[in-house]
């Protein structure tokens, strides 16, 4: 039957749903997940519920790239001081 | 003369002073653990000086390091993921049986406190982030920061991890489920 291809369970269709917060969702994938949810309003939920956390870990990316790490002084100088001896 | 001509060449004095900060970032956005971080840094350096005999001159210095802690990172990795008395991750479906597939009662997502949208930028929530970012097998940490805080390219990813793109979809979906349903315990419904 045709209509079997788009039916997927709610593991299947909330895994597409984390896959299309990163926009690597095909087509049909976005097919399965839209005619999933006319039946689950779990999944529905779970959905927008999803897009609320992207917004969070948008925000929380952005701080981090902000952050530029780098070693103190005193630990580059330990390190050559043990890099020293290991060549010795 | 073209890129592939030119033969590079190691100079270990000025390791440090050169790259130690580049690999030093590279690994902490990778483990997230500033002490890990620079024991990986130190580890390299001394790998590098170790099998400096077998440097051919084919990459840039940096490149050839940065090679080594890759090879550092993946071990570690390999390291924590067999520890035992990891967290572990809870299913959010059942996995076989006539409902399999299908949502655990008691982990279908509730309604939200409306309310909780108005903090979305505060420091707290971010903690709380943190908090259940941790509360994840390492190995669900990791690729989940990196796929979603580092935002890699699921191809880096894969490569670096030596992990298949279909792995590393079913890690980011269970880490997202089970972090949903964290802060929904712990901010959105709290």
């Amino acid at each position: 039957m045709m209509s079997r291809k788009f039916i997927i369970n709610c593991d299947e269709a909330t895994t597409i749903c984390d896959k299309s917060q990163y926009g690597e969702v095909s087509f049909w994938g976005i097919i399965k997940l839209k005619f999933h949810f006319i039946f689950c309003k779990i999944c529905g939920k779970y959905s927008a519920q999803n897009s609320k956390m992207t917004k969070v870990y948008k925000m929380k990316a952005n701080d981090c790239k902000k952050v530029n790490h780098c070693l103190t002084t005193t630990e580059k100088d330990h390190i050559k001081k043990e890099l020293q001896e290991q060549e010795a | 003369m073209s890129e592939t001509s030119i033969k590079h060449t190691l100079d270990p004095n000025k390791w440090i002073d050169n790259y130690a900060d580049y690999l030093y970032n590279y690994a902490v956005t990778r483990v997230n653990d500033n002490e890990i971080a620079k024991d990986l840094v130190q580890e390299t350096f001394f790998a590098g000086l170790k099998s400096a005999k077998n440097f051919q001159g084919k990459a840039a210095e940096r490149t050839w390091l940065v090679a080594i802690l890759k090879r550092k990172i993946i071990d570690h990795y390999r390291k924590i993921n067999s520890k035992k008395g990891k967290a572990e991750v809870r299913m959010s479906f059942y996995e076989d049986g006539d409902n399999e597939g299908s949502w655990i009662e008691e982990r279908v997502p509730q309604t939200w406190d409306n309310d909780a949208d108005k903090y979305i930028e505060s420091e707290e929530l971010k903690a709380i982030i943190d908090q259940c970012i941790d509360y994840l097998p390492e190995k669900y940490a990791m690729v989940f920061r990196m796929k979603t805080i580092q935002e890699f390219e699921t191809e880096e990813i894969c490569k670096e991890l030596n992990i298949t793109a279909s792995n590393l979809w079913v890690i980011i979906h269970r880490a997202r489920t089970q972090l949903r349903k964290c802060m929904e315990d712990n901010w959105f419904n709290n």
